[in-house]
């Protein structure tokens, strides 16, 4: 599908891959001032705020579907793991990318794994994240192992991965929550609609509900454009999740915002206000009605929609913790300049570009769904297992 | 015994000489231009506002319990013995989550340089140690800027506002201002009308997130065997079936 023809994404890939080297040139020849609308009172910009916390967040999908599948044992969901653990690798790269058009001296972004500060939280999301990015290397390895018919080096994959999903797991609770905690530094900085010492559990929980969306999202994705999805019982499943976890973030958030005593002050207007509501409609409200209505729940493109309702309202969750709420205390409006944007679009496109290439040359798709793949023939995914002291 | 700065804004004249002193302690530009401008940046640390007849000085507050040296995810920020908040330039990674937690929004960065640093007044550490006073107290020339013993300060401090309280607005700024600072405030008018945050909780901000980071060894430890149990749970209900299910086979 690479081959050939001149459609219309490619040549909007083209654009913004030369717009965005052009922007690379502009940040690393004349540094953060002339590359972003950054500044002293507004230090994290989109780059923080949607590179890192958004694209943390939606790769949070690798963690989900590999615990469902291999922790609670769901074995249908196993032809979508290859996919969605590429996403999550892809989704990991790309933020140690955007890290180092972000940080002021990308060069020495290895220092936080030699010089620690164990109450940085920061300190522990750099070690979490690298150590998350090398489990999905490991996680992924098997695809490639596979194409490369090293037949040894995927049997060995296979008998660490268990091991690995549970390491994955635990990196993924751990750092998905700390981006949240970041901010639990600054109580006298985050607008009040955001700053809860429950934000940990917030990004967390909201994390599950992304991964959850994000499957549902991709499934969607790929049927469009590789002709491979999830069957609908399959996806049926995950819509029904994705309301009981959208159910839990919603009641844990209302206990939150009537506990803290600000739910009136949505009254008051504003632009925080504004955002709050719309927020909280598209990743509480409105799937969560469209997930309810059992013609929705039970249509492909009904949970496609809501799916992406959902992605939109945690998105601008996490923008509105970054950059919305810091803005009245920094006393200033931070817009990103065009380079700041052009950037994340060029990045978010190469991540595309990997993608399509991925699926075009290794088994992505195609694992655990032909029996004869190498890993099944190989170690016998279906064959029974040792029984020697399983009998009662 | 940690060391400390008392700047009293009553006895100030806004005659500037901190700034200048600062400057050449270290090594930045100072001209009418730079002394004209009332923000603290990259280029300068310390900055004396005036309102009317009224003065008032912002410098790096050099916290007992800096935020920022809790946040930097490389120790490049630390706080000293003698009070001073120091900066290793060859440490910093250029985050700037500094910046961001600092309470006060003391860290200002070189955002025109190509790799860029953070700068802040880290109360002359290097005079400090070896027991000089800072730059800025040696310059001044009424006393408004004085460096001593934080305990000392502190109960000057207090005297003066006991001898004259109808001369000062009655609060010690940096006594308990998030965990109290080394440098302290005296003056005639609130300190909210000079942009210093009036809603500073007494308590150390590094607790705030220092208090979940001390769950991760046990969400490790408990996760990882609920994990573990689950899998095993899991794989040995599909083994236990798959036995019933090939004696079943066998005896048909």
């Amino acid at each position: 599908m690479l081959k050939g023809k001149i459609t219309f994404w490619r040549v909007v890939l083209a654009l913004l891959l030369i717009l965005g080297a052009y922007s690379t040139i502009l940040r690393f020849l004349h540094g953060l001032g002339a590359s972003t609308n950054l500044s002293d009172a507004f230090p994290w910009g989109l780059w923080i705020g949607f590179d890192v916390m958004c694209g943390v967040m939606l790769a949070s999908g690798g963690f989900t579907l590999t615990a469902a599948v291999y922790i609670f044992n769901l074995k249908n969901f196993k032809p979508i793991v290859r996919p969605t653990i590429l996403t999550a690798f892809l989704g990991y790269l790309l933020v140690v990318v955007a890290l180092f058009f972000d940080l002021g001296r990308g060069y020495r972004i290895w220092h936080p794994l030699v010089m620690w500060n164990p109450r940085s939280v920061m300190f522990e999301v750099a070690w979490c994240v690298t150590l998350y990015t090398t489990v999905l290397s490991l996680e992924f390895s098997g695809a490639i192992f596979e194409h490369l018919k090293l037949t040894k080096l995927v049997r060995l994959q296979h008998s660490i991965v268990v091991p690995l999903v549970i390491a994955g797991v635990m990196l993924s609770t751990l750092h998905q929550s700390s981006l949240g905690s970041l901010y639990l530094i600054v109580p006298n900085k985050l607008h009040t609609f955001w700053y809860t010492p429950l934000l940990p559990v917030l990004f967390f929980l909201s994390a599950i509900c992304v991964g959850i969306a994000m499957t549902i999202f991709e499934s969607s994705m790929s049927a469009r454009h590789f002709g491979k999805q999830l069957e609908m019982p399959l996806l049926r499943g995950l819509g029904r999740t994705l309301l009981v976890v959208l159910g839990v973030y919603t009641v844990v958030r209302f206990e939150d915002l009537i506990d803290r005593h600000v739910l009136h002050l949505v009254s008051k207007g504003g632009s925080e206000a504004g955002l709050f509501l719309l927020e909280m409609l598209l990743c509480s409200v409105a799937p969560m009605i469209l997930l309810m209505i059992p013609r929705v729940r039970e249509s492909a493109n009904g949970l496609y929609l809501a799916s992406v309702l959902c992605l939109l309202g945690f998105v601008t969750n996490r923008m509105n913790v970054a950059i919305t709420g810091m803005e009245a205390s920094a006393g200033q409006h931070y817009f990103p300049k065009w380079t700041e944007i052009v950037v994340t679009f060029a990045i978010v496109g190469f991540g595309f570009l990997v993608f399509a290439l991925a699926v075009r040359y290794l088994p992505i798709f195609s694992h655990g769904t032909e029996p004869q793949s190498i890993l099944q023939a190989e170690v016998g995914q279906d064959e029974v297992p040792e029984l020697s002291n399983a009998a009662p | 015994m940690s060391k400390g700065i008392l700047y009293d804004a009553t006895v100030c004249i806004g005659c500037k000489l901190c700034e200048k002193a600062c400057a050449e302690r270290n090594g930045l530009p100072y001209d009418d231009a730079i002394a004209s401008e009332e923000k603290q940046s990259e280029h300068k640390f310390t900055v004396v506002q005036t309102k009317g007849d009224k003065y008032m000085r912002h410098l790096c507050m050099n916290c007992e319990d800096p935020t920022c040296a809790s946040v930097c995810p490389v120790g490049a920020l630390r706080k000293t013995a003698e009070g001073p908040v120091t900066y290793s330039a060859s440490r910093c990674i250029g985050c700037r989550y500094c910046m961001l937690a600092c309470p006060f929004s003391v860290p200002k960065y070189e955002w025109n340089k190509t790799f860029p640093l953070v700068r802040k007044c880290d109360m002359c550490a290097d005079r400090v140690t070896s027991g000089l006073q800072t730059a800025c107290a040696e310059a001044c020339p009424t006393g408004a800027t004085k460096f001593g013993e934080r305990g000392a300060l502190i109960a000057e401090a207090k005297e003066r506002l006991a001898q004259n309280p109808e001369q000062y607005f009655n609060h010690i700024y940096g006594l308990s201002e998030v965990g109290g600072t080394s440098v302290l405030l005296l003056s005639s008018v609130p300190f909210e009308d000079f942009g210093y945050k009036g809603d500073l909780s007494p308590e150390a901000l590094p607790m705030l997130t220092y208090r979940v980071l001390l769950h991760i060894p046990d969400l490790v430890t408990i996760g990882g065997v609920a994990l573990g149990g689950m899998w095993w749970l899991t794989n040995r209900k599909n083994a236990v079936a798959a036995v019933a299910r090939r004696s079943e086979s066998s005896k048909a």
